[in-house]
């Protein structure tokens, strides 16, 4: 995150960050998922799932902020967010810029 | 939040799956479709609004958004065209413990459907509409129905629609609906809201939802799925309370979204327990003609 | 809260004995709307319903009205309606639907002359060939046909007990002239009347499947509510309920809906007989038109002609093995009927063309008189 100036409540923020499960057969390639991330941190993939169509793949993980709006767009049921396990300390994004998130698998 | 089923190794479990079907997803569907947004939307109010499920009925009519019923996985009935509303009066009736959804089309709700609807919101039966509005007919093709655009094409007015649509919150307020909301697909979470709200409370509750159709309305009307949620990126102007006869959709100058009227009323059960079964009501219920 | 068995001696229409007998039913629910002749099976459902706790609402048509009675049988209410011609006819669609999600519930038709608007206020017997075959598609129906109010109250009973048991909509196909007429109604005791209820579910609820026939061929029902999550389509089904576009998912749900009622005929079929053991000739009729039957096979009889009355409780399915036994041994048959020939088709189908077969039919609008069936036995045999 980049800010201009620090906010004097800096070390209250804590942002939240999410990781994303994506159905892939499920996917009829609609594009509303990758449109409306306000992250932008989805894209479609090259490859094909089982009826023909490209599932979207998470390209910037670490931008993912659980807003669950994929979820709630996707009319397949087909992507969710669930809340990372490594949530941010409160503070650490603003004062850190290249902190990245480990995701555990 | 709602607990999330913990992903498995092999397919992760979608947080809305125990209210799914599964076994019958990937659904009918077309990509790009919005009748799946507001399903999704529909079920996720019913979770969060913390009402009984195992009481919990979805009644459908015929069309795409009909399908509806096919893929909850709660008691369900898929009726015929139009009589989803009667259908789901005899249930409630029959019942009245249970909370009926009804979840259905613009065609199948206000065409061939339409007396019953009005009739319902004037009895105030305690029922949930929500119409899914994708301003066509399309699981036969695409023909025109009470909702489509003035000069839109269709496949039964090929060369534009001579007819002028419906305007559906004004209808339901005149027929007397007690809670009136319209929202596009792309305001999911203002209409899970509204759904929510619907549900849990009593009376007749109508929303209207927008929603892109893309295989046949907007084929036939050079749109693409994503140029229609842009249409209600732009064009929607969300203004609560609004005068109902304020709001013929116009996707040139604007589309009114919101939630309209919120009023309440004593619903047909309650009139009907007061005049022929007294010894139904309990105790301690206030005047029903406060 | 006053009894729904109200039992004593009345003189009472035929359409009020109808309400008794469902109410004595247990039916609980009607959802109608005005037509005559039917529209006092309404107003009276209307006053006794509360009495017993159960709902009644005049619907905004027809076709409203059937719909609400399929849902309030599927809410785990018996429930009814009443019509007649032109009301039966916009409440097909969904009998049909009735019929293919095997919902219980009775459908009362008191005939009056069509068609179209036809004669409101008289009676006629012309919707029988409706009754059988007027919602589209191929299936199955029973419909019965009763004679005086007193049979119209215990008939009533019996066609709640038929469609709970063999979960499909009953039609009781009356006609204005036994629902007009006051006759002497005698009901009986709450405790002498057994009624029969739709096959209740057993075992996990999460295994259960709507539609698998049990050992009669009936699936058990449950209600809404009671959390089977069942799916119940229009659409061709499989036995979870599942709509399946499929030539054989079609042919399964077929053979399940038809053979239900053929496998169970005997449990079914209902007539009744007037001097028919030594009959040379077999009157055939049902309703209004048996009574006037009966009073011309007696009157035949005193002119020494050998007639006897096969009276037609249930007309469908109809009796075609006693007709095609009767075929074997009798010089004829006259079908007396207030149309101009709808079951004779029936009868004249089943006797194959063995003996002549008459018909003493009518226009509708008013009783046949015994006389024209008198005549018809005189000058035909």
């Amino acid at each position: 995150m980049e800010f201009w100036r620090v906010p004097f409540d800096a070390d209250t923020i804590q942002v939240s960050l999410g990781i994303v499960h994506i159905l892939e057969d499920r996917c009829k390639g609609c594009g509303y998922c990758i449109e409306y991330c306000p992250k932008q941190a989805l894209e479609f993939s090259t490859k094909f799932n089982q009826k023909g169509y490209h599932p979207p793949i998470i390209v910037k993980p670490e931008e993912c902020v659980n807003c669950h709006y994929c979820e709630i767009i996707c009319p397949e049921f087909a992507i969710f967010s669930v809340e990372s396990p490594s949530i941010t300390e409160p503070g650490q994004a603003v004062t850190n810029p290249n902190f990245a998130v480990k995701v555990k698998q | 939040m709602q607990e999330i089923p913990i992903p498995s190794k092999k397919q992760p479990c979608h947080p809305l799956d125990d209210l799914i079907r599964t076994d019958r997803i990937p659904h009918i569907w077309c990509p790009g479709c919005g009748i799946g947004t507001v399903f999704s939307a529909c079920l996720a109010a019913l979770k969060g609004s913390g009402i009984n499920l195992r009481k919990t009925v979805m009644v459908s009519g015929i069309g795409c958004s009909g399908r509806a019923a096919g893929y909850v996985k709660l008691d369900s009935f898929h009726t015929t065209h139009g009589r989803a509303i009667p259908f789901a009066t005899g249930l409630k009736l029959a019942n009245p413990e249970l909370n009926i959804v009804v979840f259905s089309g613009d065609g199948d709700l206000f065409a061939i459907g339409g007396n019953h609807f009005i009739h319902a919101a004037r009895r105030n039966m305690d029922l949930t509409v929500i119409c899914v509005n994708n301003l066509n007919y399309g699981m036969t093709g695409g023909q025109v129905a009470a909702t489509t655009p003035h000069l839109a094409k269709s496949t039964t007015t090929p060369v534009g629609n001579p007819e002028t649509p419906f305007n559906l919150p004004l209808m339901a307020y005149a027929c007397g609906a007690t809670y009136i909301a319209r929202w596009t697909m792309l305001h999911t979470r203002d209409l899970t809201d509204s759904i929510t709200e619907a549900i849990c409370k009593k009376g007749f509750s109508f929303i209207e939802a927008l929603s892109p159709c893309p295989v046949n309305y907007g084929r036939r009307n050079k749109q693409k799925p994503m140029d229609m949620l842009k249409v209600y990126q732009e064009k929607a102007i969300i203004k609560n309370h609004a005068d109902p006869s304020t709001l013929d959709i116009d996707f040139e100058k604007g589309i009114i979204l919101g939630k309209f009227i919120d009023l309440d009323r004593p619903t047909f059960i309650e009139h009907y327990d007061k005049i022929y079964r007294p010894s139904r009501l309990q105790e301690n219920v206030p005047e029903l003609n406060s | 809260m006053k009894p729904a068995v109200l039992t004593g001696e009345y003189f009472m229409t035929g359409d009020v004995a109808c309400a008794e007998g469902a109410l004595a039913a247990g039916c609980r629910f009607f959802g109608g709307y005005p037509i005559t002749p039917a529209t006092e099976i309404a107003e009276r459902m209307a006053i006794r319903l509360p009495h017993v706790d159960g709902c009644f609402i005049q619907m905004e048509d027809e076709i409203g009205a059937m719909a609400a009675v399929l849902g309030a049988s599927w809410g785990g209410v018996k429930s009814m309606t009443a019509t007649s011609g032109p009301g039966f006819s916009l409440m097909m669609e969904n009998i049909g639907l009735g019929i293919c999600t095997e919902t219980p519930c009775v459908v009362v038709n008191v005939q009056r002359g069509g068609p179209s608007t036809g004669l409101p206020t008289h009676g006629a017997q012309s919707d029988m060939m409706q009754a059988r075959w007027g919602s589209h598609g191929h299936y199955e129906i029973i419909a019965m046909a009763p004679s005086s109010p007193q049979e119209i109250f215990y008939l009533t009973i019996t066609a709640f007990d038929l469609s709970e048991k063999y979960r499909l909509p009953v039609l009781i196909m009356t006609d204005e002239i036994i629902g007009h007429m006051s006759e002497k109604v005698i009901i009986p005791e709450a405790k002498l009347i057994k009624t029969i209820s739709r096959p209740r579910p057993k075992g996990r609820k999460n295994r259960f499947k709507p539609f698998a026939p049990g050992p009669n061929g009936v699936a058990p029902m449950p209600a809404a509510g009671e959390g089977y999550n069942l799916h119940i389509t229009g659409l061709t089904h499989d036995e979870k309920g599942y709509p399946v576009m499929a030539v054989e998912t079609q042919t399964e749900m077929m053979v399940r809906i038809t053979e239900k009622i053929q496998r169970n005929l005997d449990d079914i079929i209902r007539t009744d007989s007037y001097l028919l053991d030594d009959a040379e000739i077999a009157v055939v009729s049902y309703g209004i038109s048996a009574r006037t039957s009966m009073a011309a096979v007696a009157e035949a009889r005193k002119l020494g002609i050998k007639a006897g009355l096969l009276r037609l409780v249930t007309i469908w399915p109809f009796p075609e093995d006693q007709i095609r036994k009767l075929a074997d041994r009798v010089k004829g048959f006259v079908t007396v009927e207030i149309n101009l020939g709808q079951i004779h088709r029936e009868v004249e189908r089943c006797a194959g063309g063995k003996v002549p077969i008459f018909l003493v039919g009518h226009a509708g609008g008013a009783i046949i008189h015994p006389d024209s069936v008198v005549k018809l036995l005189k000058e035909a045999f």
